[in-house]
């Protein structure tokens, strides 16, 4: 058995609960685990392909497992595995603004006086 | 602006929006962000105190994405912790562009969190307004923000 650490925007699906315990030899297995018992978690934590949204991290003590073995990092009785969600987003490439200036930018460059 | 059958708000306090708004201006031209701090009860959120971050994107990419890294995540849940307090989301700036989440913003959303994005324009701060992703991910709802 492992424990597993929830982090906040997830323990809505987790009864509230911040801590877990999970069954499996490796992580992989671990994480399906998870969402067998927490069935609403899984299109949070897993795309259409059945793969980890990106913004998973998983860590197994203070080390992330992607330094490990990945997804096939094995786990022992008593191992604490901590999820941890990267937070990021950002505006759409181009606005109206930015592109106001972007052509503003271009007549300068092609209308000016010899 | 119901999810889970309750009306959704956000209340925070003037002096805390101003904080909000500031930290995208010192951001600008990049994206600034950080994480909101406070209570719920019955869908009604009260930020209490922020946590302010760096954006850990690469330098190229900061005008237009942000990242917390997972280190920086850990910090301000244990802070929260610590103060007897959630984590009940996250700010970030948008600038030169308008305060409605991208598609990037849903892509990589967290559920639960309230997303309050502030346009930045021409470097000075213009409106907030706050945003919680659907069950299904399939979109953003918005939630009212109360300033107070």
């Amino acid at each position: 058995m492992t424990t597993l650490k929830i982090p906040t925007p997830l323990r809505y699906y987790t009864d509230g609960q911040a801590e877990v315990t999970v069954n499996g030899p490796d992580v992989a297995t671990a994480m399906r685990n998870l969402v067998e018992q927490y069935p609403t978690l899984e299109q949070h934590l897993y795309n259409g392909h059945g793969d980890l949204r990106n913004f998973v991290n998983l860590f197994l003590g203070e080390n992330n497992i992607k330094d490990l073995q990945g997804l096939e990092t094995p786990l022992n009785e008593g191992d604490t595995l901590r999820l941890i969600p990267s937070i990021a987003g950002g505006s759409d490439d181009f606005s109206r603004r930015r592109l106001k200036s972007l052509l503003q930018k271009l007549r300068r460059n092609t209308c000016s006086p010899d | 602006m119901s999810l889970h059958g309750t009306t959704m708000t956000l209340i925070i306090s003037l002096d805390l929006l101003a904080q909000v708004h500031a930290h995208g201006e010192d951001a600008y031209p990049e994206e600034g962000a950080g994480f909101l701090l406070g209570s719920e009860e019955g869908g009604q959120r009260t930020v209490t105190q922020l946590f302010l971050t760096g954006n850990a994107r690469e330098d190229e990419a900061r005008h237009n994405r942000y990242l917390v890294t997972p280190e920086n995540y850990l910090k301000a849940e244990t802070t929260a912790d610590s103060l007897g307090l959630s984590l009940i989301g996250v700010f970030h700036s948008h600038p030169d562009h308008p305060n409605r989440p991208s598609e990037f913003d849903r892509e990589w959303a967290q559920p639960f969190f309230s997303y309050v994005i502030t346009s930045i324009n021409e470097g000075k701060a213009f409106e907030s307004r706050s945003w919680r992703l659907a069950d299904d991910r399939s979109k953003f709802e918005e939630e009212r923000i109360i300033s107070r």
